[in-house]
């Protein structure tokens, strides 16, 4: 996040050549332990004129430090399709003509069977990051994509198709025994929680029993709360198709399938997947009730390079347009965006990768959408900042809405939310994770901030270190945080760091991404949620979250709490006093 | 009775897990090509098979060691190398039918040697692709998981719904 704040002028158009893309390994990438393959992305996001930020699995990060690179810095634009193939400290530019139009696998055989080497690992795009189509993700490996933000749009309009990586030199540590030993303790620590042991049964699909039984979950775009009848699509239907788990580098959990569809559209499918949020994005937010759709068209994103929740979010949306009237057929191409139509989705799909006909009004996200279709459309967009909301109800629980509303990237789920708000624990058990107190009733607005602000430096932290959240306090309560952290840094680096120092690291973080919000324009103003928050009430779900929606004053007295704990003023701009107290001076700008 | 490193490769999960500790254990860094283990991987069907070293009954790298570096430790059932006699001919990497002999980028021969009688690789694998068992428990859970199969065709030729 420094290195983007400080690369960049303020101002810039996301897709020319002056802006920048940051591919960073974390600081424990590379330990046997809490998913440590992981990789972060950073660009100004062409979707949302925000920080563009996405974090990303697989087996990349720990290949590219085995290649003797931590991070890279990527400016300007090549003159034709390249990629970069960094190797044992070399790093090269190769021409990649023959791999533009290829789909996210596709490319990544391609350039293993190019430079003779099946162990090589890529960052891809597909046809959508090609197209520029501004929510195009990277992807590596058959599952894994970074997928928020546009990174792999920015990809594209540097003409960059694809990093590869390949190293045999050795990542070191400052106690390699004892590393060892923590590692297995750190293993046996999560394997514990039962959220990962039905992870490593059904993958992030196991949250949505619970959501959706609640009435958590969005429908119809945002018309219901709960997908009625909606068993078809439980986790436990996933048996039919999967082969078996797949883990990502330093993975105990293996959260994703493997899965097969030997008949029906677009078969034979082999794929890997889907997330709780594609779950969401093509089966509750559509209303389609059909697991085999949402695999096929999970298939299909990933193939093409879209994000999966981007792609759901704007369809869902499309759909209750339709529905209403706001759209008709004549904008549509003649396609009845009816829900649950599966046809459709698979068209739309496509159409948004190729730009074309009605996909071309929704290649570029809800800004330009709404501009295009009309103001009345705005309404129904659920998004804040500019990006898709995922198929999450945060009508009932004030501390998810906080996060998706704080959240530096756009209403997201991976910034802030404090997940573990739903299970009602005791209050002093809660004093003693987020050091205040707050209510343990997940519809109450008391000390919520607390928890939002808590989870964002937490996450911070944990991106840079280059493990997972699902291996942290997300949806865990016993999981390695702070002190874990400390430890494992302390053995794999030999640097020393407090909590209290990890957590100001986290603070300067998000401080930072916060900084460059603000020099882009985004203030108070922008950390809102959509008006059907405040209007609608959930009309469904169990007695205690029917009824509800987020009541104005209480939730901005909550954000003015929340300004208050990371040091920022009312209209959400970090003080003088913060910023000296993280020793972050207010930098010129393309000062690197 | 001596244990043998067994490798289920339908349980893997291909998380690598095994590959990391073992060069950290052996070679007190993290980097997979100096690990004695590998998971073999075709990513686009989903195929992921452990490969490393069986400690075969009568081994090929053995027969075909010049120096007769090779030899048993009788009590855990590992061939191990004598780095002394070894003089890095690489018969051994060239015959063995597995490619359960590696090398490394500084010409050292790579064998797994079961850690000693305790293998790592087993302790963190997790979802039980690899395991250190008794022989008689291969045979009875693969004559198990065999029948198992069989036992479902025979419900449906039985009609037994149970």
């Amino acid at each position: 996040m420094y290195l983007l704040y400080n690369h960049l002028l303020p101002g810039i158009d996301p897709l020319s050549p002056e802006n920048v893309l940051l591919i960073g390994a974390g600081l424990l990438t590379g330990i046997p332990a809490l998913g440590s393959g992981r990789c972060d992305i950073a660009s100004k996001s062409p979707l949302t004129g925000a920080v563009g930020d996405s974090n990303i699995g697989g087996f990349f990060a720990p290949e590219m430090r085995m290649a003797g690179f931590d991070h890279l810095v990527i400016k300007g634009k090549a003159e034709k399709p390249v990629y970069i193939w960094i190797h044992d400290g070399e790093i090269e530019i190769i021409e990649a003509r023959h791999l533009w139009g290829k789909d996210t696998f596709k490319t990544q055989s391609l350039i293993r069977s190019d430079l003779g080497d099946e162990e090589i690992k890529s960052l891809v795009i597909g046809k959508a990051g090609e197209n520029l189509i501004r929510f195009a993700n990277v992807r590596t490996g058959m599952k894994n994509s970074a997928g928020r933000t546009g990174m792999g749009c920015v990809m594209g309009s540097k003409n960059l198709k694809a990093i590869a990586a390949r190293g045999t030199m050795d990542i070191e540590f400052i106690h390699p025994e004892q590393l060892l030993d923590y590692c297995k303790e750190m293993i046996d620590m999560v394997m514990k929680n039962r959220y990962s042991r039905a992870a490593s049964k059904w993958g992030t699909l196991v949250i949505y029993s619970t959501t959706n039984t609640t009435g958590l979950i969005r429908t119809r775009n945002f018309q219901l709360n709960q997908l009625d009848q909606g068993w078809d699509i439980e986790p436990e239907e996933m048996d039919k198709y999967t082969i078996g788990m797949s883990g990502c580098y330093g993975c105990p959990v293996s959260c994703r399938h493997r899965y097969v569809l030997k008949e029906g559209p677009f078969s034979p499918i082999f794929a890997e997947g889907p997330e709780y949020t594609s779950l969401g994005a093509f089966g509750t937010m559509i209303d389609c009730k059909k697991m085999e759709t949402i695999l096929v068209a999970n298939h299909l994103v990933n193939k093409y390079g879209l994000d999966t929740l981007e792609t759901g979010g704007l369809i869902a949306w499309a759909m209750e347009l339709y529905e209403k009237g706001i759209i008709t057929e004549k904008v549509t191409d003649g396609l009845k965006l009816e829900w649950g139509n599966e046809k459709v989705l698979y068209e739309l799909i496509q159409k948004i990768t190729q730009r074309e006909g009605f996909g071309s009004i929704l290649a570029d996200g809800f800004k330009p959408a709404i501009a295009k279709i009309g103001k009345e459309s705005e309404y129904y967009a659920i998004k804040v900042k500019g990006m898709s909301n995922l198929h999450s109800d945060e009508r009932p629980t004030p501390s998810l809405a906080l996060g998706i509303v704080t959240s530096t990237r756009g209403a997201d789920h991976l910034r802030g939310r404090p997940a573990i708000d739903l299970y009602g624990l005791p209050e002093d058990f809660l004093e003693e994770i987020y050091g205040g107190s707050m209510s343990s009733d997940y519809r109450s607005y008391k000390g919520k901030s607390r928890m939002v602000w808590w989870q964002e430096l937490l996450y911070a932290v944990t991106d840079s270190l280059g493990t997972c959240k699902f291996q942290t306090v997300f949806l865990a309560v016993h999981a390695p945080k702070w002190d874990e952290f400390s430890k494992l840094i302390h053995l794999a680096s030999g640097m020393q760091y407090s909590r209290s120092q990890l957590m100001d690291i986290g603070e300067r973080i998000y401080t930072i991404e916060r900084m460059f919000n603000i020099r882009e324009g985004f203030s108070r103003k922008d950390d809102i949620l959509p008006e059907r928050y405040f209007k609608e009430a959930t009309p469904i779900g169990l007695p205690r979250v029917k009824g509800i929606k987020i009541d104005r004053e209480k939730f901005e007295e909550m954000l003015d709490e929340y300004y208050t704990l990371h040091g920022w003023d009312k209209n959400g701009v970090p003080t003088e006093q913060t910023l000296q107290k993280l020793g972050i001076q207010r930098e010129k700008s393309s000062i690197i | 009775m001596q244990k043998i490193l067994f490798v289920d490769p339908e349980k893997c999960t291909g998380c690598r897990l095994c590959e990391n500790v073992c060069s950290i254990f052996h070679e007190k860094v993290s980097n997979p090509s100096r690990a004695r283990i590998h998971i073999v991987k075709w990513e686009n069907a989903g195929l992921y098979i452990p490969m490393v070293c069986q400690q075969c009954d009568n081994p090929i790298c053995e027969t075909v060691c010049p120096m007769g570096a090779l030899s048993r430790d009788e009590k855990t059932g590992a061939l191990l190398i004598n780095d002394e006699l070894c003089v890095g001919c690489k018969l051994c990497v060239m015959f063995c039918p597995l490619g359960g002999i590696g090398i490394d980028k500084n010409r050292k021969i790579l064998k797994c040697d079961l850690c000693s009688g305790d293998p790592l690789c087993v302790k963190f694998c997790i979802p039980g692709a690899l395991q250190f068992i008794d022989a008689n428990a291969i045979n009875l859970r693969k004559r198990r998981q065999a029948a198992g199969k069989l036992s479902d065709l025979m419900k449906k030729l039985l009609d037994i719904s149970i």
